[in-house]
């Protein structure tokens, strides 16, 4: 109920005033806890020109508890997991961190950060960050290549 | 001279130990936030108030001391009575210490606590001042007494030291004082620790005592105090010189504000729209900590509400505002939550505080709420093996929490129960006892008889000794000489020693496992003990009182049943040497009598009644040989003279 009133408020202002990058919508006009978010790969890094489809989940504990953000399509990142699902970690994510009054443009916002600059020591796959730490350029290639593979 | 002096100290002290009779009953516990009404400590109104004047941090009361060393001349009674103030708020910080000789002569010296080396001259001087004729070195014992219990081997020396010089000291002064006296006759042995077991109020009484003293030397809030305690663990003298050196920096760390203006109280305030769920009107009742970030009653509700029940979070719940790290005091968590949470508050914060002590430990025993004080350390446990009793009267370690495991040092307990548990031990027996057959591979177990094996699953014949083929023995039938060769040899060697090993192992391992099983059963006995002491009752007329023997006999032998089955954990990693086999010899008295005394006490019980004196002496004897054993233990464990056959 009250949550309610607070996610349609924050997607009001989200689609209204939509944060650089990102455009925000729903997966099913009927069901305010299932966000279909678009976000265009950040100037400068390897994702630029691809549009990456993220699926944000809202618990109906909603803004109790932190929502979950995850990548549909595929994507070449230390942060992001390597497999069908694309979960994304992300620290204010993590329920003893996650506040009720943080916002769910925060998130995007962080999110989109993530992808101009990945945090390879908080990575959930390791290889992937290892490569980013060591071998720059060829970390730059491969993510450029699914970039243009997976999303455009 | 002495006699003249104490008798007025003794009028002093006693209002002031936080435990003494003469004052009523504490509250039952209560959060510090909402004690501040009527808590005796925080009450000027109340008869217990002690004035936060009297309580000193540790700087404070060393200049109080320098000061007292340059007045030194002035009239005796003033400055006895300013010494005696100060020693006694250091014994309301140390409310656990409330021990009778503290009201001796140690009273008179104000430094107690921190014996600085000027200080303490100074103290002494003054006490040659007061009692001339108590001696120098019974003042040292005093001050030992007194000074912080930093190890337990300083703890163990200093308590026998104690003893004597005080006997020395009150000599003259039996009258009045026989009790006292008594209480510090009470030797300890060896292998016993001192402890004390604390109930759940205790425990938060114990919490409050030290709010209160750091509220009042920083004068903070107590509610303040206590998030600042709990962010530094209790670590009370850190904790104050972090804050004395860095008070803003140490404030905003622990999630404490420097402003501390203001009640707790919830607004309605016009206009207001709470960020969490977007309600607004102007009869929303809101609530914001003094960092300002206000929401609405409910919502702040339904957060804490969240991280107490859900999360188990107490200690650490911040304001719910985005990026804010302020946590929520328990005043603003009172006003708000249902007394149901509040008690769910309490107990975790309980929790945190007894897993944040170092010298606090829950009794492991299940659905038991009490906790035991012991002043042993981490670092102790290679000297000691702190055995501790809870009232619920289970016997437990205080280092590692595991049942009862004197007299093996902890460490080494941790590897004996990792050995028995490890499959390794499986295999190696495995490996020692059996053979694979050579065709189809089945583990096979040579059950005697000759060499001659048969595969009875395979049937394939073969030769024990050399695994061949017995068709090739030709007509040495029962005599295997291929086994000569270098190759037969080597696996022989390999496998007695590996055989070797294992068979040591077990040696110890099933008299360990004896004992256990036997102290299993020694329970379902103890509920026959009931049974067959009614019986008697009835058989043989004897009270009550007099067939308590059984239940005295039963508790020995599983007292001492615990004690032998570590015993052969202790000899597993001991190495061989004349201490050890005098252990041995200890251990096998100890077995013999406990095995003497089990046997008598599973006789019939018409037989009971007549062999009550046997029962009697052979439980005493039992008891008299573990004491023994783990007396004699324990005192090579503390010297250092064990040698063990294992890096620990």
């Amino acid at each position: 109920m009250g949550s309610q009133k607070r996610i349609a408020k924050e997607l009001a202002e989200l689609v209204e005033s939509p944060p650089a990058g990102i455009t925000v919508n729903l997966a099913d006009e009927a069901n305010l806890y299932e966000w279909k978010v678009l976000m265009d790969g950040p100037e400068g890094s390897p994702y630029h020109k691809g549009k990456f489809q993220i699926k944000l989940v809202l618990p109906t504990e909603y803004p109790f508890k932190p929502p979950t953000v995850s990548f549909a399509t595929k994507i070449y990142h230390p942060n992001v997991t390597n497999d069908d699902k694309g979960s994304m970690c992300l620290g204010m994510l993590r329920p003893d961190e996650w506040k009720p009054s943080s916002k769910i443009g925060a998130v995007l916002e962080f999110a989109r950060q993530l992808l101009s600059e990945p945090m390879p020591d908080d990575a959930i796959e390791g290889r992937i960050a290892e490569q980013y730490k060591n071998d720059r350029k060829h970390f730059d290639e491969v993510a450029r290549d699914w970039t243009r593979k997976h999303a455009s | 001279m002495g006699r003249q002096f104490l008798p007025a100290l003794f009028i002093i002290s006693p209002p002031l130990l936080p435990h003494s009779p003469s004052e009523p009953p504490l509250e039952p516990p209560n959060f510090p936030g909402d004690v501040v009404a009527h808590h005796p400590l925080f009450n000027p109104l109340q008869p217990g108030y002690l004035p936060p004047i009297s309580i000193t941090p540790p700087s404070t009361r060393k200049r109080k001391a320098a000061e007292a060393a340059i007045t030194d001349d002035q009239p005796l009674p003033e400055s006895a009575t300013k010494a005696a103030h100060t020693g006694n708020a250091t014994l309301v910080g140390r409310s656990r210490k409330p021990k009778p000789a503290s009201t001796g002569p140690a009273t008179t010296c104000p430094q107690s606590t921190e014996s600085a080396s000027s200080a303490s001259s100074t103290c002494q001087k003054k006490r040659e001042l007061a009692t001339p004729a108590t001696t120098e070195a019974s003042m040292d014992s005093d001050d030992d007494f007194m000074s912080d219990v930093s190890s337990q081997d300083d703890f163990l020396d200093m308590q026998g030291s104690d003893d004597e010089s005080l006997g020395e000291d009150f000599g003259d002064l039996d009258t009045g004082f026989s009790d006292d006296k008594d209480l510090l006759k009470q030797k300890r042995k060896p292998y016993e620790v001192e402890f004390k077991v604390l109930n759940p109020p205790e425990i938060e009484r114990e919490q409050l005592v030290q709010i209160n003293e750091v509220s009042a030397i920083l004068g903070l809030p107590p509610e303040s105090a206590a998030i600042l305690m709990r962010f530094g663990r209790w670590k009370q003298e850190k904790l104050i010189e972090g804050y004395m050196e860095h008070p803003e920096e140490t404030l905003e760390e622990a999630g404490l504000g420097t402003n501390f203006e203001g009640t707790a109280k919830t607004e309605v305030v016009p206009g207001f729209s709470c960020e969490i769920c977007c309600e607004e009107g102007d009869d929303l009742e809101s609530y914001a900590m003094r960092c300002g970030h206000r929401f609405c009653v409910d919502c702040y509700r339904h957060y804490l509400g969240q991280k107490i029940k859900e999360e188990g979070e107490a200690a650490r719940i911040q304001c719910p505002g985005n990026k804010c790290h302020r946590i929520v005091d328990s005043r603003s968590l009172d006003l708000l939550v249902t007394d149901e949470l509040k008690d769910r508050y309490r107990t975790l914060l309980t929790r945190t505080y007894v897993d944040d002590k170092d010298n606090l430990r829950w009794c492991p025993a299940p659905n038991c709420e009490y906790a035991v004080d012991c002043a042993v350390k981490t670092r102790d446990l290679r000297r000691i093996v702190p055995t501790v009793r809870c009232i619920c009267k289970h016997e437990f370690c205080f280092g590692c929490s595991v049942a009862d495991h004197q007299p093996t040092p902890c460490t080494l307990v941790k590897m004996w129960l990792q050995k028995c548990e490890d499959d390794s031990e499986t295999a190696n027996w495995i490996s020692a006892n059996t053979k694979e057959c050579p065709r189809c591979v089945s583990t096979i177990e040579k059950n005697g008889g000759c060499n001659h094996m048969t595969c009875r699953k395979c049937k394939h014949e073969f030769c024990w000794m050399c695994m061949g083929l017995w068709s090739e023995h030709g007509t040495s039938w029962y005599n295997c000489n291929r086994f000569e060769e270098k190759s037969g040899h080597d696996a022989r060697s390999a496998q007695a020693k590996s055989r070797a090993s294992l068979e040591r192992y077990l040696h110890y391992y099933n008299r360990y496992a004896n004992h256990e099983q036997s102290a299993k059963l020694d329970k379902d006995l103890y509920l026959k003990t009931e049974k067959k002491m009614t019986s008697l009752q009835s058989q043989s007329g004897l009270s009550w009182i007099e067939v308590q023997f059984l239940d005295t006999a039963s508790q020995a032998l599983q007292q001492c049943r615990q004690t032998l089955k570590w015993t052969y954990a202790f000899a597993f990693y001991l190495a061989r040497n004349n201490i050890a086999t005098i252990f041995e010899d200890n251990q096998a008295d100890l077995e013999m009598a406990v095995e003497g005394l089990s046997e008598m006490f599973e006789k019939p019980v018409s037989e009971l009644a007549e062999l009550k004196v046997d029962i009697l002496d052979k439980t005493a004897y039992c008891n008299k040989r573990r004491v023994i054993l783990l007396s004699d233990t324990a005192e090579n464990l503390k010297n250092g003279e064990w040698s063990f056959n294992v890096e620990w």
